[in-house]
Parts: structure tokens; C-alpha cells; sequence
């Protein structure tokens, strides 16, 4: 029984050097992982910082400026001012549709913007 | 140790007298003498057991600690290689909405280690190929010169001249990373930001330091290894900023101004969304200090924070704003105005005759000088003195740059009753644009004192209550007739009304007096009028409108206008809602 026992324990003693010899390599080989990875990861953030510049560089509003002037003729944006925002009332409502049987259809809701001949049934304007 | 004998004679002879059997007494004695060697040996071994136990403990202690020291440490990711003791690490600047106003680029520096060299002629002939403005010959002597060991030749290469340099094949020119700091915006927010300059550098790193501006107000914090990823983020608002430079770059020129400044600041939090002072210069390339001439005239001058200028008119609002909130007066009371008003030799006068008396809503709403002096003579030195100091006026501004603590508001050295009288009138004592701002919000945002800020803030940062609610309301109410009645006609803009009030103010001379025709034009407005969520101060130096027959210098004619456009480009931006007049007005009579 005993020299079973320090067969086993021989065994085991084996058996745990081998797992932390290759213990010790798996550590190793995952700091020169880590390594490179950190290495990639500083690489790319130095790419996303040189993106991220470039971008800003060519976003800066001295060249939208010039490329709105450049491009009016096609685009034709001009500053934003109080005369452009519209007011709730100012939005054509649809009329809901209501079923014979006195129910509301919400599909029929959203068809009614255009009844088909182009004819578009007119809201009665809000107070 | 005693030991027992098995067998004591004493016992033996006293159990044969009894007829005992003696050898239970040896049998008994073995028994107690195995007993305690077992528990001798037991407590041996547990003193092992226990020493094996302490040993195993103290190595698991330790692997916990260290792996609870691993999984509790923040992650840090590794910037392209940071050798040695010098970091070029910088942290990025952005706006209010995360536009990149400042950050680090890579570059390569190119130096010489003249003893590797192989063959210099070539290599300087080759260079002076690659940048047009080195001589050859120069470089060549340098390159040569046996006292040299070490060359410095260019701080920054791009991609296609490190290509080219590595082409040249010589194996003494060689590359060093750096980092340079770039402000992709160019001359955008110049003052605000600075510029960086090289610090202490060495083949593989250079220092990135702030030379002015926030880069070198916040320099330890741009610095700081933790931080390095989290950006700082301003208050400015790069579209608000470029809007407000492009109107007062066309003003400046328009009106042949020598400076011009304007200011944007939310009246809740101290704010600064757009600070500008023209001329400004390119941070990216940041032009020396100027030896020679006047340094308030130099681009790095920041007009908006270190220039204090006697801003005239526009501070009468805080002489009413103080007779109010002392109960001296209402916005009916009768005040004279003949004039001109003497005070020993020297006499105050209106820029035009308004009759015998004015209400005081009047003597703001037409400007009248003697109005302001008198209402604000029966108040006295010594409670101006208070109420400009609670506002911040006899102070350096507290902004976060460091040009703002450099300068200080100039004040009487003598605060008599003249002095007095024409500070409430706004000459005698100068203010920086930015002060201005903060005063004009604190007038309109319910009394509160701001501090002015360059970072971003989350939740309003209110301070003492300077005026009561009530006398805000009745200030809202004047800078709104200001613009509707008064000098600021200008201003109205449809769909966002706005309150004001003008300053013209005449430049004093060199020789003492005042200059007949340099006028230092300003309109201070908020808007929008009936509740008040932004401050906007503009102004001129030395403007002159040359549309008309003759030519006009006052505010009305310069600053107001130019306030005006600003407003009416920046208001959508900052999510105003159209409001018309009769709205406003309502809001604005109702309380």
C-alpha cells in the first residue's frame, strides 16, 4: 500500500513539473503575444490619432466655408436663420379614416397623405 | 529529565505487603510513560503540520495578493515607444462636442552623427536636394568640422522626406521619433489655445510643452500619464467660433478697426462658447513676441482677456442696475439731465442736449452721461466700489489661462466724487471684454454672480446673488428698450429679440486726454431678451463706418451691427426658438 503510494505521489510530482514547465512556457509566449499586441494597439492608435487629425483638418470650417462658396451652385446652403424653422401648425396633418363600423384604422391613418390622385385631403389648420 | 522508574520500590514493597500483584504498578507506569511520549511526538508534528500549513498560507497569500494586484490594475494601453525619462505624451484638446482642437501627430526629427558619416559631401549636396533652404557648402562645413560630433538638422520630416533622406543611403543622418502638436483648425480659437513649444529633448523623445493659452494652463494635466487618453475638453464650440471669426474678421477689415473682440458666455454657467480676438496668429506656427512697438498691438495680444480698455456706455447699465437694487431710484424716477454737470474744473456732457429731465429707463435707453453721474453721486464711492468689486470688476479675471492673470483692471488711485461719477459712465477705470461678459450675465441671469470658465460644465454654476430677481427683471426689461428704442436699433433681429447696450468710448491718448477721433466701440447684449440664456460682447477698436456722408464712429454704427450678424447666425445654432417681438414683450411687461 505504501510504495503504492509513493508511486502515485512520484507520478504526480512528475506530472506537475511537466505541467509547470509548460505553464511556464504558455506565460511566456502569451507576454511576447502581449507584447505584440501592445505594439499593434500603439500602432493603431497612432493611426487613429493621424485619421482622426486628418479629419479634423479637413473639416475645418475655414474649407467647409470655402467648399460651400465653391459648390453654391449645386448645393446652395446658405447660414441657417430664424426664418428657416417652421412651426407645428405649419405641418400638413392627415385626416384619420374612419370605418364604416365607426373604427379607427391606423393603416388607413398613414395612407390618406395621398389618396391616389394626387389629391391630398387638406387638414384643417390648427389653433 | 527525571525519569520514573517502572518498577519504584517504595510501591512494590507496599503492594506485596497487601498482596497486590506488583506488576500491575509497571504495567501502569509503561502505560503513562507511552502516553506522554505519544503526545510529545503529537505535538511535534502538529508544530510541523502547523509550520507547512504557515508556509502554503503565506504562498497563497502572496499569488492572491499579486493576482488581485493584476486584475484590479486599470488596463493601460502603450502609446508608440515612450523610452527613457523624457515624454512627448500630450494629451488632446476638444471642444464642447468633441471636435479635435489640439493633438499629437508622429514625426521623425533628422539629426547627424558626423563620425558614422561615409561620405559628406555627397550627403549634404543630397540634402540641401531635399530642402530647398540648406546650403550645401554650409552643411558640408559643418558636416566636417572635426569639433562636431553631433548635428541637429530639422525638427519635423514629413513621410516623403524621411523617404527621401533614407534614399541618400548614408548611414550618419539619422531618425528620431518626436511628436509635434498640431491644432488642425489653424488660426481658430489661436488665443484660446496658445500653442506648444520643444522642451527638453533628447535623440528619441522631445518634451511637448504648452507655450501659452490653455496648453500651458493646463500643461501638468495635458501631461499626466493617467490622462494621456481623456481628452480636455473645453467650453468653446468650434461652429459657434468660426462663425463669430468670420463676422468679425469681415468687420474688422470693413471698418479699418485695429482689434476687435468678441466674447459669447452662457449667463448660467460662466461659459465662454467663443472667445476671439483679431489680429490672431496660427498656433501651429507661433510667431515670436514682439520686441519692438506697442505689445498690445501684437497678434498675441488677447484683446478679449488681457487688454482692459474704458468701455464707456456700456457700463452705465451697472450704475442703474446698483441705484435700483438700492431702492434710489425706479424706472420712472425724474432725473435731471441739464447740463453740462461741474465738478471743480471739470465739466460732464451728453452727446447731445435731452432736455431738462429724462426717466431713469431713459437715461439708459438715450445714453445720457450727466443722468448716470448724478443718480449715481447720491450713491457714493463707496458702495460703487462694493458692488463693482462683488461683480468682479477691480479684479484679474479668473479664467483658466495664464494671460488672464497677467493683466489687472486699471482703477483711480484716488476714488473722489469725480472719479465716481464718470466710472459710472465707464471712464476711469478700464475692463477687459471678458469681465464685461460676466457682469452683463450676472445683471440678467437673476442676480447671480458667473464666473467666467473655460471648461465644459454639466449643471449652472451660480454665485452670490449680487442684485435681487426683482431688479434683474427691471435690467432685462431696459436692455430690451435699449435695442428697441434707443441707441442699439440695429440689433433687432427678427425672430430673436435682443437686449443691449452701446459704449462708445473715446481712446485716451498717450500725452493724457483723450484722442477727438479713436473711439473704442462695444455693444454688450443678451439674448434672448425676455429670458436671457447667452451674453454676447463685441467690440471695435478704432472702427470707423465710411458708408455715409461722414464718417461715424459710434457703437451704434459699428459694434452693434456686427453684434447683430453674430446673433443672427449663431442664435439657431444654439438651439434658440424663433420668438417674435410681441411674445417677448409680453413675457418681458408681464412680470
Amino acid at each position: 500500500m505504501r510504495s503504492f503510494l509513493y508511486f502515485v505521489t512520484v507520478l504526480a510530482v512528475i506530472a506537475l513539473a511537466a505541467w509547470a514547465y509548460r505553464e511556464n512556457h504558455l506565460t511566456q509566449q502569451a507576454m511576447n503575444d502581449r507584447r505584440a499586441l501592445e505594439r499593434e494597439i500603439a500602432s493603431l492608435t497612432t493611426a487613429k490619432t493621424i485619421q482622426r487629425t486628418e479629419w479634423a483638418y479637413l473639416n475645418r470650417p475655414d474649407r467647409l466655408r470655402e467648399l460651400v462658396d465653391v459648390n453654391f451652385e449645386r448645393l446652395r446652403l446658405i447660414p441657417i436663420s430664424a426664418d428657416h424653422f417652421g412651426r407645428v401648425d405649419e405641418i400638413a396633418y392627415p385626416l384619420p379614416v374612419i370605418d364604416d363600423d365607426g373604427t379607427l384604422n391606423a393603416v388607413e391613418i398613414s395612407g390618406t397623405l395621398d389618396d391616389g390622385n394626387g389629391d391630398a385631403p387638406r387638414p384643417e389648420a390648427q389653433p | 529529565m527525571i525519569r520514573i522508574p517502572l518498577r519504584p520500590l517504595a510501591r512494590v514493597l507496599k503492594a506485596r505487603e497487601t498482596g497486590e500483584n506488583p506488576d500491575l504498578i509497571e504495567q501502569e507506569n509503561r502505560r503513562l510513560r507511552i502516553e506522554a511520549m505519544r503526545d510529545g511526538a503529537r505535538r511535534r508534528a502538529e508544530g510541523r503540520l502547523l509550520m507547512v500549513v504557515l508556509i502554503f498560507l503565506c504562498g497563497f497569500v502572496v499569488l492572491s495578493a499579486r493576482m488581485g494586484l493584476l486584475a484590479a490594475t486599470a488596463p493601460m494601453e502603450l502609446r508608440a515607444a515612450m523610452p527613457g525619462q523624457i515624454s512627448s505624451a500630450r494629451a488632446q484638446i476638444v471642444d464642447r462636442n468633441g471636435h479635435v482642437l489640439a493633438t499629437n501627430l508622429p514625426t521623425q526629427v533628422l539629426y547627424a552623427e558626423t563620425q558614422r558619416m561615409i561620405d559628406p559631401e555627397r550627403a549634404a549636396r543630397e540634402l540641401a536636394r531635399i530642402f530647398p533652404d540648406i546650403d550645401a557648402d554650409q552643411m558640408a562645413a559643418r558636416f566636417t568640422d572635426p569639433d562636431r560630433r553631433f548635428i541637429w538638422i530639422r525638427p519635423r520630416l514629413s513621410p516623403e522626406q524621411q523617404q527621401a533622406v533614407h534614399d541618400i543611403g548614408e548611414p550618419g543622418l539619422m531618425l528620431g521619433p518626436r511628436e509635434m502638436r498640431v491644432y488642425p483648425n489653424g488660426r481658430m480659437a489661436a488665443h484660446v489655445l496658445g500653442g506648444a513649444r520643444v522642451g527638453q529633448q533628447g535623440v528619441n523623445a522631445a518634451e511637448v510643452l504648452g507655450a501659452a493659452g490653455a496648453e500651458l494652463y493646463f500643461d501638468a494635466e495635458l501631461r499626466d500619464p493617467a490622462r494621456i487618453d481623456q481628452p480636455l475638453q473645453l467650453s468653446l464650440d468650434l461652429t459657434l467660433q468660426s462663425v463669430v471669426t468670420e463676422v468679425l474678421e469681415g468687420a474688422k477689415r470693413l471698418f479699418k478697426a485695429r482689434g476687435a473682440t468678441a466674447v459669447l458666455m452662457d449667463v448660467n454657467t460662466g461659459e465662454v462658447l467663443s472667445l476671439v480676438s483679431l489680429p490672431d496668429f496660427d498656433p501651429n506656427n507661433r510667431p515670436a513676441p514682439a520686441t519692438e512697438g506697442d505689445p498690445a498691438d501684437s497678434p498675441l495680444f488677447n484683446r478679449a482677456v488681457q487688454g482692459y480698455y474704458e468701455l464707456g456706455s456700456v457700463m452705465k447699465s451697472f450704475a442703474i442696475a446698483q441705484a435700483l437694487e438700492e431702492g434710489a431710484v425706479t424706472p420712472d424716477s425724474r432725473i435731471d439731465t441739464r447740463g453740462p454737470l461741474t465738478w471743480g474744473r471739470f465739466s460732464i456732457r451728453d452727446f447731445r442736449n435731452y432736455g431738462p429731465e429724462l426717466s431713469v429707463k431713459d437715461v439708459l435707453v438715450r445714453s445720457s452721461n450727466i443722468g448716470t453721474a448724478r443718480i449715481m453721486r447720491e450713491l457714493g464711492a463707496d458702495k460703487q466700489q462694493d458692488f463693482l468689486r462683488e461683480l468682479g470688476f477691480l479684479d484679474p479675471a479668473a479664467l483658466e489661462l495664464p494671460e488672464a492673470a497677467r493683466s489687472r483692471p486699471l482703477t483711480p488711485d484716488n476714488w473722489s466724487e469725480l472719479s465716481t461719477m464718470t466710472i459710472s459712465y465707464g471712464h476711469g477705470m478700464s475692463t477687459s471684454p471678458l469681465a464685461l461678459a460676466a457682469g452683463y450675465a450676472a445683471l440678467v441671469n437673476g442676480g447671480r454672480k458667473v464666473t467666467p470658465t473655460l471648461l465644459r460644465q454639466n449643471r449652472p454654476r451660480l454665485g452670490a446673488q449680487v442684485i435681487s430677481e426683482r431688479t434683474s427683471r427691471q435690467m432685462r426689461l431696459m436692455l430690451h428698450q435699449v435695442v428697441q428704442e434707443g441707441t442699439a436699433s440695429f440689433a433687432r433681429i427678427p425672430g430673436y429679440p435682443v437686449g443691449g447696450k452701446t459704449g462708445s468710448a473715446d481712446k485716451p491718448s498717450a500725452r493724457g486726454g483723450y484722442m477727438e477721433d479713436a473711439v473704442f466701440a462695444s455693444f454688450a447684449s443678451v439674448f434672448p431678451s425676455h429670458d436671457p440664456r447667452y451674453v454676447l460682447i463685441v467690440t471695435l477698436d478704432e472702427a470707423v463706418d465710411t458708408t455715409g456722408p461722414e464718417p461715424r464712429r459710434t457703437a451704434g454704427w459699428t459694434a452693434v451691427p456686427v453684434s447683430a450678424e453674430i446673433t443672427r447666425r449663431i442664435a439657431p445654432l444654439l438651439d434658440i426658438r424663433p420668438t417674435d417681438l410681441a411674445t417677448a414683450e409680453a413675457a418681458l411687461y408681464a412680470r
